[in-house]
């Protein structure tokens, strides 16, 4: 049951199509086949797929290994694929607006409807990872599906075929010719001159080439897994870090996702821009037509990195290490360890210092001046003589909530507002007054003293991103040998060629796994120097 | 140095539009029935060597001049798109030998130039994203691996003209005629924007945008439409019969509504003078192919072109993305296309495996796929924003 024997003897396994050793027909081959052709695609070896359907696993296999099914994979995923980019994924829509929000506005109904969809977030939904990971499934047992009999067939394939196997290969031909010897001498010469490996047996020749090619698309399909497995480790934790970190220019922070192993600090960020009077005269044009100045050239920020030195207690300040300096810049991150930091982003001239004068309204003598870190005030500024400012409260964001109560909408000073209490020596007490930008407000109207604005200070932020990837290498290896499958299986072509000689006729049958146009052009040269005919095409297209 | 090379593409150009009446009469040429012989395909491919070296010249002296790789924006991207059309089709041409294949990729490449030279043409500073090696690296693979694709769209074309049935009116005969139109539409916007820039035509309008800002807009051809509460600025021009909501840019939708007339009343006299669908005129021009030999042109072209685009556009891609944009893969627009053309060529391939999938089908599927292609290149650069900066 588990073998089929062929008239020459050999034993092949069941489900066999063409014998391995003879290639005489052993079942009739599929439907649609009663034309005269063999259907050589894996040299009729007995696939698992095409020989069994009876259990469930036998069912799942054969769905998974069919091409068709695959191929309807892939154009599903296509077809979703393309679906994803009518509308900005949610990634990339502004964060200060709710995406449900977000796409009725914009895009309406439509967009209504595809957010409820869930298709905003396409490319991470549980279906389309299902289409992807079936796309790999579908792979591996389609791979294993035919490699294994493919290289079974090669292998054992033998020199001597009968002539009902040549007769129904594309390229044949049939030819009396008066000496034989000299004719299969010569071909012999110029199969070698064409660097094909000839094996001969009582009068048959087998000649071939590039059989490695057919290994191809099995190589590159591990690439792929490859590929797709790496892309599934990035899930586990560890092998990944995405994080951003903005530095004040002066400023040194822990580097997240680093366990506080590693410091930053950010000296300085520069923004530039291409001007007109410093760039080669070929640019003026393009530069006068998007506007001078408008164009960014570059985006730096001077760092130094440190490393922490030994552990050091919560709260303590950790001591630390000069690594080295280093300027990242757009496709120039800052590489150490595993770890890259990247210019992705900035903010110039956000508020740091703020300047007031204690002064008598009055006479507009000052009594010193305070100077505010807006990140980090103080509780109380004294002044000398009696003199001081308190600082009651601090809105660093300030507007005024629905109820028109003073609140802050953030941490950052974007818009600071004080409550200061001004102590002076004849108002022990303290004045209050309420001072934002532009506007002061006094609860009881009669205040002698005053807190007047007399200057700010500004810093520039650098927005970066924290990257680690250690599957990356993993990415790597996978697309490196998805290629090398690729140009294995598509630059180079299987070819082989077999000649039958007996009672003064040669018969010879020639197959390619393509470029069939090629393998004809190289009989051409084969068959240089015979009185051996060019085989004729079984197998023009038809009209 | 800048003005040379853009003499240097003019005269490619040109080399390229001779190249093609070669081809053409090479066909017509009853005598050298032998294609290798014939004379008329030998000046033919001449020209076009010719003109991709001249091109080629167009391409060095714009990278001296400029200092970095002119595949920066979206002329320089297309016509070097263009220009490893040609040289695609100059190495398919010395296997094959198809004059056939030389009448219909020229006029694809002329098409293409013409296109992208209605986009600004000056040489401009690469901002910060664009300063990488990784831009020439990537974007020349890519283009190549595309430009070999679009070999199998030209071969398809070919193979459809031949066997197409254009006795009687089908789906078929029609989508085929469509791809002519799309054609000649292009050739369409080529000629509005160049008549109507050498009339120096500008109107600008005040409208409010998405956001409800006031910003303006300036128009180059003629206003059929408003943008959204447009007001005309200039004197004495077309203030657009209606208004489009803030959501579509007016500009775009304006040109390609001038594109579309024009293409359609340029198809309409085609067809008067023809008297016949363009591609039942274009059927004696390929009577003579060998249906096989075009069916493996548009396979081989596929199979050359499949390795090195999945490099271009993909691997080098992602290279370049993790150093610039921190990620391989961010799902960008322009990516994600750029992977829906990678697939659409894997299932060709996979398609070429079964019975069934040769000849006819696989010449509408490599149709669909330049469309792809073409789509990427536009549609996506134009109308849908994303991260890649030429927009
Ligand atoms: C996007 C994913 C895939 C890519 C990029 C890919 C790529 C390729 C390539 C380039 C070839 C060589 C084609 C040729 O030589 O003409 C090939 C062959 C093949 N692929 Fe895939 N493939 C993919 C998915 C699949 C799937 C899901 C299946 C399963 C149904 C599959 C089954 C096959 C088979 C059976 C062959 C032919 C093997 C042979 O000729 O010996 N592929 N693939």
């Amino acid at each position: 049951m588990n073998h089929v024997k062929c008239e020459c003897g050999h034993v092949n396994p069941f489900g066999t199509v063409l014998c391995e050793n003879c290639g005489r027909a052993l079942a009739a081959e599929g439907e649609g086949n009663s034309e005269k052709l063999h259907d050589m695609r894996y040299d009729g070896s007995a696939r698992r797929s095409q020989t069994y359907n009876k259990t469930i696993v036998d069912k799942v296999w054969n769905f998974f290994s069919s091409v068709k099914v695959g191929v309807w994979l892939i154009v599903i995923t296509l077809i979703a694929s393309a679906i994803g980019t009518i509308f900005p994924q949610e990634l990339y829509i502004p964060s200060n607006v709710t995406p449900e929000q977000f796409y009725k506005d914009e895009y309406g109904i439509l967009g209504q409807l595809y957010y409820q969809l869930g298709f905003h977030r396409l490319y991470g939904s549980w279906w389309y990872m299902t289409l992807i990971a079936s796309i790999g499934i579908s792979l591996v047992i389609c791979s294993l599906d035919r490699v294994i009999p493919l290289y079974r067939a090669l292998k054992n394939q033998g020199v001597s075929r009968h002539e009902s196997f040549l007769k129904r290969q594309r390229l044949f031909s049939e030819s009396y010719v008066d000496n034989i010897e000299k004719n299969v001498e010569q071909v012999k010469k110029n199969l070698t001159a064409r660097r094909y490996r000839i094996r001969e047996e009582n009068g048959n020749i087998l000649a071939e080439k590039n059989r490695f090619s057919r290994w191809g698309p099995y190589v590159n399909h591990i690439g792929l897994i490859i590929f797709l497995i790496g892309a599934m480790l990035r899930f586990f934790p560890g092998m990944y870090v995405d994080e951003v970190l903005w530095l004040r220019e002066g400023e040194t922070k822990e580097i997240p996702g680093t366990n506080g192993e590693y410091y930053l600090k950010h000296h300085q960020f520069i923004l530039e821009t291409y001007q007109k009077e410093k760039e080669k005269d070929v640019f003026q044009e393009a530069i006068d037509r998007v506007g001078d100045g408008s164009v960014a050239k570059n985006f730096q920020s001077n760092v130094t990195l440190y490393k922490k030195q030994g552990d050091s207690l919560p709260g303590e300040e950790p001591k630390l290490k000069e690594v080295k300096d280093f300027s990242i810049r757009v496709n120039e991150p800052l590489k150490f360890d595993s770890y890259a930091v990247y210019q992705v982003n900035y903010k110039l001239n956000e508020l740091n210092k703020m300047t007031f004068d204690l002064i008598d309204k009055k006479s507009g003598k000052s009594f010193g001046k305070v100077v505010i870190d807006l990140l980090n005030p103080e509780k109380k500024y004294d002044l000398g003589n009696g003199y001081a400012v308190e600082i009651a409260s601090y809105l660093p964001d300030f507007y005024f909530d629905d109820e028109g109560n003073p609140a802050t909408r953030s941490r950052v000073p974007n818009n600071p507002a004080f409550v200061f209490k001004m102590i002076a020596p004849d108002r022990p007490k303290g004045e209050t007054s309420f001072v934002a930008i532009q506007q002061t407000i006094e609860p009881n109207e009669n205040n002698k003293y005053k807190m007047k604005f007399s200057g700010i200070e500004t810093k520039n932020l650098t927005g970066l991103v924290v990257r680690k990837d250690l599957t990356l290498w993993v990415l790597g290896v996978g697309g490196a040998i998805f290629m090398i499958g690729l140009i294995q299986g598509l630059y180079w072509q299987h070819r082989r060629i077999w000649l039958k000689a007996d009672n003064g006729k040669i018969m010879l049958a020639g197959h390619t796994n393509k470029n069939w146009f090629g393998l004809k052009n190289e009989l051409d040269i084969i068959l240089r120097d015979t009185e051996i005919q060019k085989p004729v095409d079984q197998k023009q297209l038809k009209e | 140095m800048a003005e040379l090379s853009s003499t240097l593409l003019y005269i490619a150009f040109i080399l390229y539009l001779i190249g093609t009446f070669f081809f053409g009469g090479s066909i017509r040429d009853k005598r050298g029935k032998d294609e290798k012989t014939n004379r008329w395909a030998r000046l033919g491919i001449a020209a076009a060597i010719l003109g991709f070296l001249s091109q080629l010249g167009y391409f060095v002296t714009r990278w001296i001049a400029a200092g970095h790789a002119p595949v920066s924006n979206l002329f320089e991207f297309t016509t070097f798109f263009g220009m490893m059309l040609v040289g695609a089709f100059i190495i398919i041409y010395f296997i094959y030998k198809l004059s056939a294949l030389g009448l219909f990729t020229l006029p694809v490449a002329l098409l293409l130039i013409a296109y992208a030279s209605m986009f600004p043409t000056e040489i401009s500073p690469l901002i910060p994203a664009l300063q990488s090696d990784w831009l020439k690296i990537h974007v020349t693979t890519a283009a190549a691996g595309q430009a070999i694709l679009a070999i199998s769209f030209v071969a398809g074309v070919l193979y459809l003209t031949k066997v197409v049935d254009q006795s009687k009116a089908t789906k078929k005969t029609f989508w085929l005629e469509f791809v002519m139109f799309v054609l000649v539409t292009t050739l369409a916007f080529v000629i509005v924007t160049t008549v109507f820039r050498a009339m120096d035509y500008e109107s600008v309008f005040k409208w409010i945008d998405k956001n409800g800002q006031e910003a303006e807009m300036e128009f180059h051809l003629p206003a059929l439409v408003a943008p959204h509460e447009g007001e005309l600025l200039t004197k004495d021009r077309l203030a657009g019969f209606v208004e489009l909501p803030a959501i579509l840019s007016a500009r775009k939708v304006n040109t390609v509504l001038w594109s579309t007339f024009v293409g359609l009343i340029l198809y309409g006299v085609i067809r008067l003078i023809l008297r016949k669908r363009i591609s039942a005129a274009l059927q004696p021009l390929v009577k003579n192919l060998n249906l096989d030999v075009v069916d493996e042109i548009g396979y081989r072209s596929v199979a050359i072109g499949f390795p090195v685009f999945t490099l271009g556009a993909l691997i080098f891609a992602m290279i370049w993305a993790q150093i610039a944009w921190t990620r391989f893969w961010g799902w960008d627009p322009k990516e994600v296309w750029a992977l829906i053309t990678w697939l659409f060529y894997a299932a060709y391939l996979h398609l070429r495996l079964s019975r069934g999938w040769h000849g006819e089908k696989s010449a509408w599927l490599a149709v669909i796929g330049f469309a792809i292609i073409m789509f990427n290149l536009i549609f996506v650069n134009l109308v849908i924003a994303g991260l890649h900066s030429y927009a």
